[in-house]
């Protein structure tokens, strides 16, 4: 209880300190859990763009994007064939941009891509998908592009009639176009390509013949399970290592925050640590009090990071602009690494301090003032 | 020295034994070989000019300070080991200031239990001892009071029920009045007498105050860092 209170009240007797380190470590933890929030939603929207109604995905070997991954149709063609393949689906990515819309994505598939079954039709059908210039909008896109079914919209250097408005539950595809594969490839000059394969198999126990059978048949490509494209693709590692260095950093100014205000706090109360030190406080204790009020702020201050992290999140999910693009569920393991993270770096910030305070010779400490 | 020690059948409580002690590398030299034994029960006043160095010997003997040179027995141990100087602090020996040392946040009963925090002493039986010791000091009504609002004696007598919470032996004190108007310091000076008799406690006492040291069993008289009995 007095352990406790010698804690608060100097936590309460520099006010406006305690509020400035709580304020910087709550910044820190609400940007670390926004940004790592936003960004795994955005590897998770991308991830399941290409999982849709597969299990696999083939694409060129060495490649770090997608975007500039090459696998030939009669590739596709070939592996389509093979016995222990039920699905094989090419898909070529591109970005097309139209007035006032620089970045819009564009899926050049077939037209018995799960993509188009799955979906709900919100006008149109897939049955117009394979005529010439055609194409679907995903909801949002016909929303920013102010097109219905049956009209003609701009797009790029093209004229395309609108077949069709499906609603997915990704982002992306909301916010992107579908064109037929061979439309596709004339668009973006890439005849006779596609970006990626997706595959479902027979057997899903089949999954290491299938990678072998690739190797063998097709050594420039690579098949891999969607959950492990998912660990290895580079732009989603990169991602990730984005998103964690600006929390990392977040939280080390967070840290040299606490660090900071309790060199301050240790200097001040140099007086009491001497006296307790004279009352027969021991080197642990004495650290326990230092520690314990850099814990407490860490604490605290991480608690109201987290609710103004929620807080942005659901403000960025509702923002109109990016409805759709922002698939932020807030994990639990996130929070749980986030406090963890938090504690220690209060914990590593108040290291220096509580050695300071463990050295205070009382007797010097109580001969002024 | 040690050999008149050993001869005695009582061990003295507290010994210095040729206790030298110098700040910047000897450039301030304080005690020059000082010899004091207090046996238990004593009272004992140290007197002598400013800067003769009575604070200094008090901090040696409370084992806050080591010595340039000599050493320090308490109940005939030399106490080596930060731990062992420690426990002393928290079980053998009080200290009071001429200023209270009280932590302002903390009301005058929290600050009378810290000792006993220290020592992991139970808050139930610390509590017993508290009220004990502010029945005995008048301090009892005013237990829930902030320091900032106690009066000069008050805080004096805060200070001492803190020294004495874990039963120590020995009650160093050093000036432990010297803060106070005449007649408030002859009260408290009264009432540590009076704990320090009915609890048996052997006090070592620096003081100015020629009057207050009469009432002290043995008078030592220090000057330049050396001690004349
Ligand atoms: N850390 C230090 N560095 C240098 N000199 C010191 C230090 N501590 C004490 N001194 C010196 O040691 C001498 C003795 O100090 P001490 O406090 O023991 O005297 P005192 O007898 O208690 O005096 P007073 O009656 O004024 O309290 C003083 O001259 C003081 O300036
Ligand atoms: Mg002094």
């Amino acid at each position: 209880m007095i352990f406790l209170k010698l804690i608060y009240t100097n936590l309460r007797r520099h006010r406006i300190r305690t509020f400035i380190t709580l304020a910087g470590i709550a910044f820190s933890v609400a940007a670390m859990l926004t940004v790592v929030t936003i960004l795994q939603g955005a590897v998770g929207m991308f991830s399941s763009l290409l999982s849709a109604g597969s299990e696999m995905v083939v694409f060129e070997k060495n490649i770090s994007d997608l975007f500039f991954s090459s696998v030939p149709d009669q590739a596709v063609k070939d592996i389509s064939t093979w016995p222990m393949v039920k699905k094989a689906n090419p898909v070529l990515f591109g970005i097309v941009s139209s007035a006032g819309h620089p970045l819009i994505t564009c899926f050049g598939i077939d037209s018995d891509d799960a993509r188009l079954k799955q979906a709900t039709w919100l006008s149109g059908s897939a049955e117009k998908f394979n005529t010439t210039d055609s194409i679907v909008l995903g909801e949002r896109a016909a929303e920013f592009l102010n097109a219905q079914t049956g009209e003609e919209v701009a797009i790029g250097h093209g004229k395309f009639h609108v077949t069709g408005v499906l609603r997915t539950r990704n982002g992306f595809e909301d916010g992107g176009v579908f064109m037929p594969l061979t439309e596709a490839q004339e668009f973006f000059h890439k005849q006779g390509i596609a970006s990626v394969m997706t595959i479902k198999l027979n057997d899903k126990n089949q999954h290491g013949a299938f990678k072998e059978r690739v190797k063998a048949a097709y050594p420039e490509l690579i098949a891999l399970e969607d959950e492990e494209f998912n660990r290895s693709y580079s732009q989603f590692k990169i991602l990730k290592a984005t998103a964690w260095a600006v929390g990392a950093c977040g939280m080390l100014l967070g840290g040299l925050g606490i660090a900071n205000t309790m060199i301050m706090s240790v200097f001040t109360r140099i007086r009491e640590i001497a006296i307790l030190r004279v009352n027969g406080f021991s080197n642990s204790q004495i650290a326990a009090v230092i520690l314990g009020e850099a814990a407490l702020v860490a604490m605290v201050g991480a608690v109201v990071g987290l609710l103004i992290g929620f807080v942005a999140i659901f403000a960025l999910k509702h923002t109109p602009a990016l409805h759709g693009y922002v698939d932020a569920t807030v994990d639990a393991p996130i929070i749980a690494i986030i406090l963890f993270v938090t504690c220690v770096t209060g914990v590593l910030g108040a290291l220096y301090p509580a050695g300071y305070a463990m050295r205070v010779r009382p007797v010097e400490a109580l001969r002024f003032e | 020295m040690s050999k008149v020690a050993t001869q005695n059948a009582k061990t003295p409580l507290i010994q210095g034994e040729n206790l030298w002690k110098s700040y910047e590398a000897g450039a301030i030299p304080v005690l020059n070989g000082v010899d004091l034994s207090v046996d238990a029960g004593e009272t004992v006043a140290l007197c002598g000019p400013s800067g003769c160095g009575k604070s200094t010997l008090l901090h040696l003997l409370g084992s806050l300070d080591e010595p340039t040179r000599g050493r320090v027995l308490l109940n005939g141990r030399e106490l080596k080991r930060s731990s062992e100087r420690r426990n002393a602090l928290r079980h053998e020996v009080g200290f009071v200031f001429q200023l209270h040392n009280l932590l302002p946040d903390l009301t005058l009963e929290e600050n009378c239990l810290i000792p006993s925090i220290a020592a992991g002493i139970s808050r139930r039986d610390a509590l017993v001892r508290f009220e004990q010791l502010a029945g005995r000091t008048g301090l009892i009504h005013r237990r829930a009071q902030k320091i900032q609002k106690l009066s000069g004696g008050e805080r004096q007598r805060t200070a001492l029920c803190r020294a004495l919470m874990n039963r120590p032996a020995l009650l160093l004190a050093d000036e432990p009045t010297g803060s106070l108007d005449e007649k408030t310091s002859a009260q408290v000076f009264e009432l540590l007498m009076e704990l320090v008799a009915t609890e048996g406690i052997t006090l070592v006492m620096a003081t100015h105050d020629r009057a207050l040291a009469a009432k002290c069993r043995r008078l030592s008289e220090m000057h330049e860092g050396r001690l004349y009995v």
